[in-house]
């Protein structure tokens, strides 16, 4: 067991490390407060490869694994939780489906420019009545002539309005078992963005990562061809279980990453803040607070990686799962990120208080990362369901 | 075309600075970076790659350790990189090291030879035209802006109060300053490849056309007699006179500082 | 190379558009203290074209010689025919000492001629002085005399190191601008006038100048300036920071701000140093009326010298200046700018 990383890791991280301080640093700020996306910086990372980098080079990528993508995550969310959920959703929520189970075309028409940093992607599962109960899920796809023809909405889409691309969960039969249940089967559909029939409702107003483009998507009889649909019919909930797990390794960087980035404006802020004369790293309860939550983000660290470079075990062999990792390292980093941003906040006094300070938005963006793509209580389901089986 | 962008690792100033025994830089021990004049004379260098079509070829001279550095400009596009390493080589002055860089260049192919104005650590800005003085080359200094026409670059040469667009046959050598531009990033994927690539490693006798008299610390005619770290500032002085004395303090402590 | 040929002390009078750079008299009045200590005279260097007019002045300002090397070539500074003519009269008249200032111009000669006539260069002397080398005798080690001791800052300021040249001639610096004194004028005082007419040959170094550019203008940019006079809430108003741009103006720096500033509309925000705005680190930071909360500190408190005037004697920002004035920056700040000004006009 080798807990160090090689040269072509180190140098990577120094890369993300340098993008991130000098390019998305200086905007955070300001996107949390307009909530307006960041175009430019997302040109940017799409110029230098970052929203291709597990994707293998023949499909636009750049042919690096997951820890890569994965520190790339982590280094974005140090500075900005906004950016790093960007990349996440692009890459474990669109491009890595269509690698998964897409067909050869389906990769050189859809892939290519989405890893190679031409079109942005995302997914959409959830659904106004259904979250964590897919059962609920109303957007329908239906047959007609060589076409799917998809009615419905879904809700709370990362990349919402600012994606070219998106992968479409939608309910394409009703089957009936032995006992006379009806379940409802999903397939997976890719969709372009300009389709007649698919148009953008309201943007959400978020408690944090508020430049993140969450928008609502609406279906009308929106057509799309036959062979859009990605992976076999009826498979969609497994297609997307699949890539929830690992879209849970990228959001568990992200969590990774905001409450390391807490930490770092911690130290720097303790060291210059002064109370009865001297600055307040002076102080023990500063020195065990600030011990307490590098602790806790390594441990996270520790199992996010794991979790990485189980994925990357699973791109050369398809047999190992990385489900109950991927659970576990989101469970873990996002209770520890929204612990330990507290704790930042709190270090800070009243400065922590106000927007003046990036710890202020980091505790707001790390609650997100216990709710979505699968709340901490949908992880102990996973994690326990595997221990209780 | 050939281009050869000399480069140099150095301590990020930001660390602090320690020194050896003999008053030489103990630059093991500092962070290191690609000195970012050089960064921006390696970024024209893959412009012109890129519009004319060009190969680019690295060269340092420095420790093992600035493999580093070589690799970081093959992930920003450099074909080739080439580290000149060895102990004779160690303690050089400007002299040395231009004579040192001079001789790893001639083993090379060049139309145009790019270094950085000046390296972060030294701030002599002497090894670029004196590198092009070891190979009797037209020197271009202080460039802020580069083109290839045919044969000749043309060159906005920064003076204080002006520049001159300047003409030069190739081979020539240019010295850039780093607003130059705005060097890109290194590709993720291009780290993967760099550290797939064969960096040439020559020592002291792969350096044939270089005498011994003119490297490392016994070659350098310039001798260190002490260096010592600025003594960090303490807490400051705090004054209350009136406002034609406070004038003559600041004009003082300004005279006092050089800085009018 | 035998070393006691080389005798005197010589300086590179860099000329531009046929007038005599600022430079050119500061190091006369270096080298006028170095030849006193070596027993020696001061040779003033002039290259160009129609430079006669220039030997005069030179005169008046302490040089004992002045060497005029007048060609067409030297009309407009280009890097091989002055190599060629420094070089030729370094061969000639064989000085121990050589200065050049570290200029644009003398930053790009001065390497060129010492690789050319094989000497060692110390580049952007901030002091220099003959002494002893190795500084103290040692064991083993001839202790040379009467050698040029230079000292020059390194590593963005960081160290200091002082150099010594002690087995090549002549020794060879350049001297950062601005920091030697001229001497003062002596009307009528006369050098003697030498033409020296080497031959320059025409050759693949000789680059082409299209085109001359004068007057550049930047952007401002506060990261890159390296006078920063920043103003905060105690300015009372966007009108009053005329007092400021004044200033600046004076010492050829920038005007930048507080937050404060910003959110008052004074200034616009990419002027804004700290926390929320921008990280600075320039070599003379004035901080007037900004009273230092740890926001606005952590952007400039690596400045290397930072004046402050405040009036409230109890401003968190005299924690972190080098040198704190307690007063009326209304006051303090015209009567400055006047200061300056005249003593800028004395210089020049």
């Amino acid at each position: 067991m080798d807990f160090t990383l090689d040269k072509k890791h180190e140098m990577a991280r120094q890369l993300f490390r340098e993008f991130a301080l000098n390019e998305v640093k200086p905007m955070a700020q300001e996107i949390d407060e307009t909530e307006v996306f960041p175009r430019e910086n997302v040109e940017k990372m799409m110029k230098y490869g970052f929203m291709g980098i597990p994707i293998p080079k023949e499909y636009g990528g750049q042919g690096c694994d997951v820890l890569t993508y994965i520190m790339c995550v982590e280094e974005l969310s140090k500075v900005c939780g906004t950016t790093g959920v960007i990349v996440s959703a692009h890459t474990s929520l669109c491009c890595d489906p269509i690698l998964t189970y897409g067909t050869e075309e389906q990769k050189q028409k859809f892939l290519v420019p989405l890893a190679s940093g031409k079109k942005l992607g995302a997914f959409a599962l959830t659904e106004p009545g259904a979250g964590t109960d897919a059962q609920g899920a109303q957007c329908k796809a239906t047959e007609d002539g060589d076409s799917w023809v998809l009615n419905g909405s879904k809700c709370f889409i990362t990349n919402g309005k600012e994606a070219d691309i998106y992968i479409i969960f939608a309910v394409t039969d009703i089957v009936e078992d032995a006992k006379g249940r009806k379940s409802k089967k999903f397939s997976a559909f890719i969709v372009e963005k300009g389709t007649p029939g698919f148009t953008f409702g309201t943007k959400e107003k978020k408690m944090g990562i508020r430049a993140s483009s969450t928008y609502e998507l609406i279906f009308q009889d929106c057509r799309i061809p036959k062979e859009n649909i990605l992976g076999p019919r009826g498979k969609g909930f497994g297609i997307a279980m699949h890539t929830l797990d690992g879209g849970r390794i990228g959001i568990a960087a992200q969590a990774l990453g905001i409450g390391e980035g807490s930490i770092d404006a911690t130290i720097e802020f303790v060291k210059e803040r002064k109370q009865f004369g001297r600055p307040i790293a002076a102080f023990q309860n500063t020195a065990f607070q600030l011990a307490d939550m590098k602790a806790r983000m390594d441990a996270a660290k520790y199992l996010v990686y794991k979790a990485a470079c189980t994925k990357d075990q699973y791109m050369v062999d398809h047999k190992t799962s990385y489900s109950i990792e991927a659970a576990e390292a989101k469970l873990f980093a996002a209770e520890a990120a929204m612990a330990v941003t507290t704790k930042a906040v709190q270090l800070h006094g009243g400065y922590g208080y106000t927007r003046e300070y990036d710890v202020e938005r980091m505790m707001r963006d790390a609650k997100i990362t216990e709710i979505y793509e699968g709340t901490s209580e949908v992880q102990r389901l996973v994690i326990s369901g595997a221990m209780l089986k | 075309m050939n281009i050869v962008v000399c480069i140099k690792q150095v301590p990020d100033t930001k660390g602090g600075v320690k020194f050896n025994p003999d008053g030489t830089l103990d630059r093991a021990s500092m962070l290191a970076i690609m000195n970012p004049d050089d960064k921006a004379g390696l970024e024209a260098a893959l412009r012109i790659k890129e519009q004319n079509g060009a190969k680019v070829t690295v060269v340092t001279m420095g420790l093992p350790k600035a493999d580093d550095m070589l690799r970081e400009a093959l992930a920003m596009g450099a074909d080739e990189a080439v580290l000149v390493t060895d102990r004779r080589l160690g303690g050089a002055d400007t002299w040395a090291t231009s004579s040192t860089v001079a001789a790893a260049v001639k083993k090379l192919d060049y139309d145009l030879i790019i270094t950085g104005r000046q390296a972060i650590d030294g701030d002599t800005a002497q090894v670029g035209p004196q590198i092009a003085e070891h190979l009797a080359l037209p020197v271009i200094s202080y460039a802020e802006d580069i083109k290839v026409e045919g044969n000749s670059v043309i060159v906005k040469r920064q003076y204080e109060d002006r520049y001159h667009e300047v003409k030069a046959q190739m081979p020539c050598l240019i010295t850039a300053l780093s607003e130059l531009n705005e060097p890109r990033y290194m590709t993720p994927g291009g780290i993967f490849d760099a550290y797939d690539k064969e960096v040439t490693v020559w020592g002291r006798d792969d350096l044939t056309d270089l005498d011994d008299a003119n490297i490392g610390l016994a070659g350098s005619p310039t001798k260190i007699a002490k260096a010592s770290d600025k003594v960090r500032k303490g807490a400051g002085e705090k004054v209350t006179l009136d406002p034609k004395e406070s004038v003559e303090y600041i004009v003082n402590k300004l005279k006092e500082k050089h800085v009018i | 190379m035998s070393l006691e040929e080389y005798k005197g002390v010589a300086i590179f009078a860099q000329q531009v558009d046929n007038k005599l750079s600022s430079i050119a008299f500061e190091l006369i009045g270096k080298a006028h203290e170095l030849a006193a200590d070596l027993g020696t005279d001061v040779t003033a260097v002039v290259l160009g074209h129609d430079i006669a007019g220039l030997a005069d002045k030179l005169g008046e300002y302490g040089a004992d010689k002045v060497v005029l090397i007048d060609n067409k070539e030297l009309e407009t500074y280009r890097t091989e025919p002055y190599a060629q003519a420094l070089t030729a009269y370094i061969n000639e008249y064989k000085p121990e000492i050589m200065l050049v200032g570290a200029t644009a111009i003398g930053r790009d000669l001065g390497p060129t001629v010492s690789a050319r006539v094989k000497t060692g260069l110390t580049a952007d002397c901030t002091s220099l002085e003959i002494g002893d080398f190795p500084l103290q005798a040692r064991e083993g080690q001839e202790q040379k005399h009467n050698q040029l001791l230079m000292t020059r800052p390194a590593f963005g300021g960081n160290t200091i190191a002082t150099i010594a040249c002690p087995d090549n001639r002549p020794q060879m610096a350049t001297v950062r601008p601005g920091v030697m004194q001229k001497l003062p004028k002596e009307a009528g005082r006369k050098a003697e006038v030498i033409n020296f007419n080497p031959e320059l040959t025409v050759n693949n170094r000789f680059v082409e100048i299209l085109n001359i550019v004068k007057n550049v203008t930047s952007t401002v940019d506060i990261m890159a300036a390296k006078i920063l006079v920043s103003g905060g809430r105690g300015v009372g108003s966007a009108e009053n920071f005329k007092l400021l741009e004044d200033l600046a103006e004076v010492l050829g720096g920038t005007v930048s701000c507080s937050r404060a500033v910003v959110d008052s509309g004074w200034k616009p925000k990419d002027l804004q140093v700290g926390q929320t705005g921008k990280t600075v680190r320039p070599n003379v930071y004035f901080a007037i009326g900004i009273s230092g909360a740890i926001q606005h500190t952590a952007g400039m408190e690596e400045s290397d010298i930072i004046i402050a005037i405040n009036k409230d004697e109890s401003a968190p920002i005299f924690d972190v200046a080098d040198y704190g004035i307690v007063g009326d920056l209304n006051k303090i700040v015209p009567a400055l700018t006047e200061a300056l000004k005249a003593e800028l006009a004395a210089k020049n």
